[in-house]
């Protein structure tokens, strides 16, 4: 993976005003927010965050129970939060890690209270809006104790958007026998170029969910979140759901330590490559007993492109269950075939099957949201077949 | 409604159909015997339009439509519809979204047919995943409900049946070629009967289907010749007491 010369971006001088009605937003703004599934009238939804470019715009949590600051106003009101801040992810780790490290633009502090179960999810945007800007983003999620948080969280820039780089480190702290979901969904354009650099820690009892989509192009991404599951009983999943259209290189994975005895870790991928290059990795680390992983990695490539899995399993105790399948290929013509025997034609049983393999029904998203990823899927299927 | 005239066909280089002859009424049920590898299945996956199976000569006319070269959707929608014996699993496609998608646009009870055929605990299942013989049957038994063909290709529906779904699959192919209305006060079984015209051509090792459905007439296949027409239950019967040996006779 080449390195991205920072130099090119601007990361200062785009500090937007606070936006107090976030429908005030221009409608494209609006339209690229919503397909990375944040709606500005924030309707069933407990709270939202909104970043422009340099600055957080708005800022405001709905419900009892969950907090949501500014990750600047959160350091200043928690003493710079030192159990939190950096013990996930290394500040030396890369030019991106020291670049956010640095010159710190804002990014989300979400925390529940300890036992608060959080009805509707909390919407959060990364949003680039000028040319070739730069954001260095850092977030915080805690969920306490006992307590369940949905953060729906799309990252996505201004339509028409000549270039743009986004640097979010990203550290998730599960307490004992709490849950988070967590849903990315990337909406990026053909020029940005991206490198999130995310980890997080589960402790005993705790879930860890995390759904990230990534449908649109997008220049440059590389991302591999790791998550350590330290306490008895915790649980990770991962599933991924990726196209890379014609010009996209899209590095990414998921890594899962299994360092607790009775933890679980699963990571699923379904990625296509209609075009782009995809690089799909995956890492379970069994170093407990008992613990079980498994890694599922499968890549169709239709219409062009390239796809490199590389699952890995490294099991250092006795005992350790891990296993992985990976397949990278084509739609099989016999499933086709079956499908048009039913009166399908061919695209539409092409559709049926990419669908299915896509299968973001499993991550259990809010209708609305569903209705926005299928309507995606649709658009990008058009450079399919 | 279905007529084939001297149909060749061939898998790669191997002629597998020599020149099959054959018209299937409205309403009429033809059972097809024959020895593993004698080309049934071939017979039938050309019928249905599959790729792999060239059609070197010959013709097949549905419903008044010539369809030899037909893509397998449209002889679908005209009202040709398949159990296959072996489908494929496809993951993320539930049973529940394929069943109304063989609706083909009409508007499915998928539950209330998924009862019939005691299938409604796999409708968020995905489709043929972890299916065991007998559910994979139910299942292609729903989806071709669902489609309501004019003329059902069922390719051995006893094959991997236990005995208590043969009875269920048996009634279930029954009221699938026969239509389930019953006589109401102001319509007669015989306008129930007229108003569906289903017919079916279906393949049998063991003929165990003949308890269940009323069968017009049977052949047998034999070496990718169609030979031996007769009663289907006469049939059965004498190949039960000679085996498929007499028809080498009877075609030589």
């Amino acid at each position: 993976m080449k390195n991205i010369d920072l130099n090119t971006f601007a990361f200062s001088g785009r500090a937007m005003d606070e936006i107090a009605d976030l429908r005030a937003l221009d409608a494209q703004d609006k339209t690229e927010m919503l397909m990375s599934g944040v709606d500005v009238t924030g309707k069933g939804r407990s709270g939202t965050y909104l970043q422009i470019d340099h600055r957080k715009v708005h800022c405001q949590a709905k419900t009892p129970g969950v907090e949501i600051l500014d990750i600047k106003d959160a350091l200043k009101k928690y003493g710079g939060l030192p159990e939190y801040m950096w013990t996930q992810v290394d500040k030396d780790k890369d030019e991106y890690t020291r670049s956010a490290a640095e010159n710190l633009h804002g990014g989300y502090f979400i925390r529940t209270e300890k036992g608060a179960k959080i009805p509707d999810p909390v919407q959060s945007c990364l949003f680039l809006k000028s040319d070739m800007v730069g954001q260095n983003v850092h977030n915080i999620v805690i969920v306490e104790e006992d307590s369940e948080l949905h953060i729906i969280t799309g990252c996505s820039v201004a339509h028409g958007s000549k270039g743009a780089a986004h640097l979010g480190i990203s550290e998730f702290f599960v307490k004992k026998n709490a849950k988070l979901t967590f849903t990315m969904i990337h909406n990026w354009a053909e020029t940005t170029v991206v490198r999130p650099r995310t980890g997080g820690v589960v402790e005993e009892g705790g879930v860890f969910l995390n759904n990230y989509v990534l449908l649109k192009p997008v220049k440059d991404l590389q991302s591999y979140p790791s998550i350590s599951l330290n306490g008895r009983g915790a649980v990770a999943r991962f599933n991924s759901v990726i196209v890379a259209p014609q010009g996209s290189l899209v590095d990414t994975g998921s890594k899962i330590m299994l360092n607790a005895p009775e933890t679980r870790g699963e990571i699923i991928s379904r990625t296509i490559a209609s075009g782009g290059r995809i690089i799909a990795r995956g890492f379970i680390g069994g170093n407990n007993v008992p613990a079980k992983g498994h890694l599922e990695c499968k890549g169709l490539i239709l219409g062009g492109g390239s796809i490199h899995a590389v699952p890995e399993l490294e099991g250092t105790v006795d005992g350790v269950e891990l296993s992985h399948e990976a397949a990278v290929g084509k739609i099989a013509q016999e499933e086709i075939e079956y499908l048009m025997s039913r009166g399908m034609d061919e695209d539409e049983a092409t559709s049926t099957i990419v669908r299915g393999f896509l299968n973001v029904d499993i991550m259990g998203l809010p209708d609305e949201l569903k209705a926005v990823i299928d309507s995606t899927i649709s658009e990008t299927e058009k450079d399919m077949f | 409604m279905l007529k084939v005239e001297d149909l060749h066909v061939k898998i790669g280089d191997k002629e597998v159909l020599k020149g099959i002859n054959l018209s299937i009424g409205e309403s009429e049920t033809f059972i097809l015997f024959g020895p593993n590898g004698s080309g049934k299945t071939t017979f039938l996956m050309t019928l249905m339009g599959f790729g792999n199976y060239d059609i070197v000569q010959g013709r097949i006319t549905f419903r008044g439509e010539d369809i030899t070269h037909a893509p397998i959707y449209e002889r679908a929608r005209l009202g040709i519809g398949m159990s296959f014996q072996r489908p494929p699993t496809i993951h993320g496609l539930k049973t529940r979204h394929l069943v109304q998608m063989c609706g083909q646009g009409r508007e499915v009870d998928v539950d209330g047919l998924a009862a019939r055929v005691n299938m409604t605990d796999f409708l968020e299942r995905d489709i043929n995943s972890g299916f065991s013989g007998g559910e994979i049957k139910r299942s292609e038994l729903l989806q071709l409900m669902a489609q309501e063909p004019y003329l059902v290709l069922f390719d051995e529906p006893e094959s991997g049946v236990d005995l208590e779904n043969m009875k269920l699959i048996g009634d279930t192919v029954r009221k699938l070629l026969t239509g389930n209305g019953m006589p109401q006060p102001d319509v007669s079984m015989k306008e129930i009967k007229a108003r569906r015209q289903t017919s079916g051509l279906i393949i049998t090792h063991t003929g165990y289907i003949l308890d269940y459905i009323r069968a017009d007439r049977g052949q047998v296949m034999y070496d990718g010749h169609l030979c031996c027409e007769a009663n289907p239950g006469e049939i059965l019967d004498h190949i039960g007491k000679y085996g498929y040996q007499e028809c080498l006779r009877c075609l030589s």
